[in-house]
């Protein structure tokens, strides 16, 4: 039970069961669709985009609970970041997810985010963490196509 | 002998491996059946000491190998109740045979306006290719629709039925919820306005007995991969008036009498279809399965799926928290279930963790999922070689899983 009690920290639980910014924010002005194909979670990802930072961000739609957990901690993480940045994260959440799983992961730069190291351990799972980011990516820079893991 | 599955096992290697570092639990044999050491060895055997291309070579280990190709169409021949070894066509898998149907078939009798009518049940493999085939002749996919339960709701089925309607397609045996469907009344029903009738038999060929004349289908599909045999081999099986009639499907080598730059004449049935070097020893790995299941006996898979199909019913109704999608009166080896607050991707991790091999998904079955209004369902499926502890072992998982995401 070590590496699932790895993979489904009480916090990513805790994010499932409760997601934050679970809302449509009534001033988005950037948003877009994602869709992971392979196991059919769906996520919209709403931004508030106001003098080159993110203001307000929210999500909607369904999924497992790595990437439902990903999506409300995502929100949680760049609120209030300029743009660069929520974008800079996103590079090292996907190391984190990624990297081989030796390297110690690098708290300093992702933070919370450090509790989906574990999804490193289950490569299927590894676009489950990612669907939200890729949405965000793909919201930011006004992408109308429907973002995917692939 | 009496049908043991606990002696049984030891005819599958891989069944004594581990996953996850936990003993295998292996519940998604609707997915992929696993191998008996016979079509293992059959392979081995045949790549070791027979192989050589099979029609061409005039020295023994060429004619040795077509023999040995030529017999495993006489055992799917036999196992399936067919008239002929020349009604069945070896393709890559059912996706392929229906494909195959489609094309030959389909281009050559479908015209703007007419209808296929498939079900609500079908695997993407049986809607696809019926999709793309309407949407180049300017005709009409109908879909019969199916109750809660997971039932074809038949007297939709006859009103869906026209004077336009030129193919019924439907699955024998769903994969999704498991569902034995009336095949053989909705094959007296189109044939009485005489229009024929494929079925995807890729789930039910290898749970029960399958007599294609008996049935009085026009074509039954299915893959080898399924009925324990190698993946690579599928079986298209037609009536033999119908593949004669059918034009050629891939062409190139193998499947051609004569060629030159101005035209060329091709082979008859089924050597038509079967353009350039087949899975030889995919064919000998099938006929080999044939064999085994034969030896073991049919009708005994059937009673024991059909066992622990109720064994595994029981169980998960007794756990509140699943619901089982798919309550079909006439099921066999699925269990497709979703559990309150955890999704079906996290719950085939946490099994997963536990040795448990499922399917999380929504089995090739987008639309299906739809129709129950789930975005997925978790699916184990059963096998000749499982046993009830299989299912106590997912019960086990499962309870696991609800206590942690309680």
């Amino acid at each position: 039970m070590d590496d699932l009690r790895e993979l489904y920290q009480t916090t990513i639980l805790d994010h499932n069961k409760k997601p934050r910014n679970f809302r449509v924010p009534d001033s988005a002005n950037h948003e877009a669709d994602g869709f992971n194909p392979l196991c059919g979670d769906k996520v919209t990802v709403y931004v508030q985009v106001k003098d080159g930072e993110v203001s307000d961000v929210g999500f909607q739609g369904s999924g497992c609970a790595i990437s439902t957990a990903s999506a409300s901690m995502m929100t949680e993480a760049i609120k209030g970041k300029p743009v660069a940045d929520a974008l800079a994260l996103f590079d090292s959440f996907h190391e984190l997810v990624t990297s081989p799983a030796l390297d110690e992961p690098d708290a300093e730069g992702v933070g919370k985010l450090t509790v989906f190291a574990g999804v490193r351990e289950f490569p299927m799972r590894v676009k489950c963490a990612t669907l939200a980011w890729h949405t965000l990516k793909s919201a930011l820079e006004d992408s109308d196509e429907t973002a995917k893991t692939e | 002998m009496s049908f043991d599955p606990y002696a049984i096992r030891n005819d599958f290697p891989i069944l004594e491996r581990t996953n996850r570092g936990k003993p295998l639990v292996y519940l998604d044999t609707a997915a992929s059946a696993q191998k008996p050491r016979a079509v293992i060895d059959a392979i081995s055997e045949f790549y070791e000491s027979h192989y050589a291309n099979i029609h061409r070579g005039v020295y023994e280990l060429s004619e040795r190998a077509t023999r040995m190709h030529d017999d495993a169409r006489e055992k799917v021949a036999a196992f399936l109740g067919a008239a002929e070894s020349r009604e069945i066509v070896f393709t890559r898998n059912a996706t392929e045979s229906i494909n195959l149907v489609a094309a030959s078939w389909g281009r050559q009798n479908l015209g703007a306006g007419d209808e296929i009518l498939i079900t609500t049940l079908e695997h993407h493999a049986n809607i696809v290719p019926w999709q793309l085939l309407c949407e180049e002749k300017n005709a009409h996919l109908r879909v019969v629709p199916i109750n809660d339960a997971g039932e074809l709701d038949m007297d939709a089925f006859e009103s869906l039925l026209s004077d336009r309607t030129r193919l019924v397609a439907a699955s024998h045996v769903s994969n999704a919820l498991g569902t034995i469907n009336p095949v053989r009344e909705i094959i007296s029903i189109a044939h009485e306005r005489g229009i024929p009738v494929l079925l995807d038999g890729a789930q039910a060929v290898p749970r029960f007995a399958v007599d294609v004349q008996e049935l009085g289908c026009d074509f039954y599909v299915f893959s080898g991969h399924k009925l324990y045999g190698p993946s690579g081999v599928g079986i298209l099986y037609g009536r033999a008036e119908l593949l004669e009639s059918m034009p050629v499907y891939q062409s190139g080598g193998d499947m051609i009498e004569t060629v030159s730059f101005e035209k060329s004449t091709f082979k008859s049935a089924p050597y038509k279809f079967e353009a350039g070097t087949p899975d030889i020893a995919g064919a000998i790995g099938l006929g080999a399965a044939i064999q085994y299941l034969s030896g073991l006996g049919m009708d005994e898979i059937e009673r024991h799926e059909m066992e622990l199909t109720a064994y595994g019913t029981k169980l998960l109704e007794a756990i509140p928290e699943v619901r089982l999608i798919g309550t079909a009166a006439k099921k066999t080896g699925v269990l497709s279930f979703v559990v309150d607050g955890i999704h079906p991707h996290d719950l085939g991790t946490i099994l997963d963790m536990e040795g448990i091999a499922i399917r999380a998904g929504h089995h090739c079955a987008q639309p299906l999922m739809e129709r129950f209004d789930v975005p997925a369902t978790a699916r184990a499926s059963l096998g000749l070689y499982n046993i009830p502890e299989d299912l106590d072992h997912l019960g086990e998982g499962l309870h696991k899983a609800i206590e942690m995401f309680r």
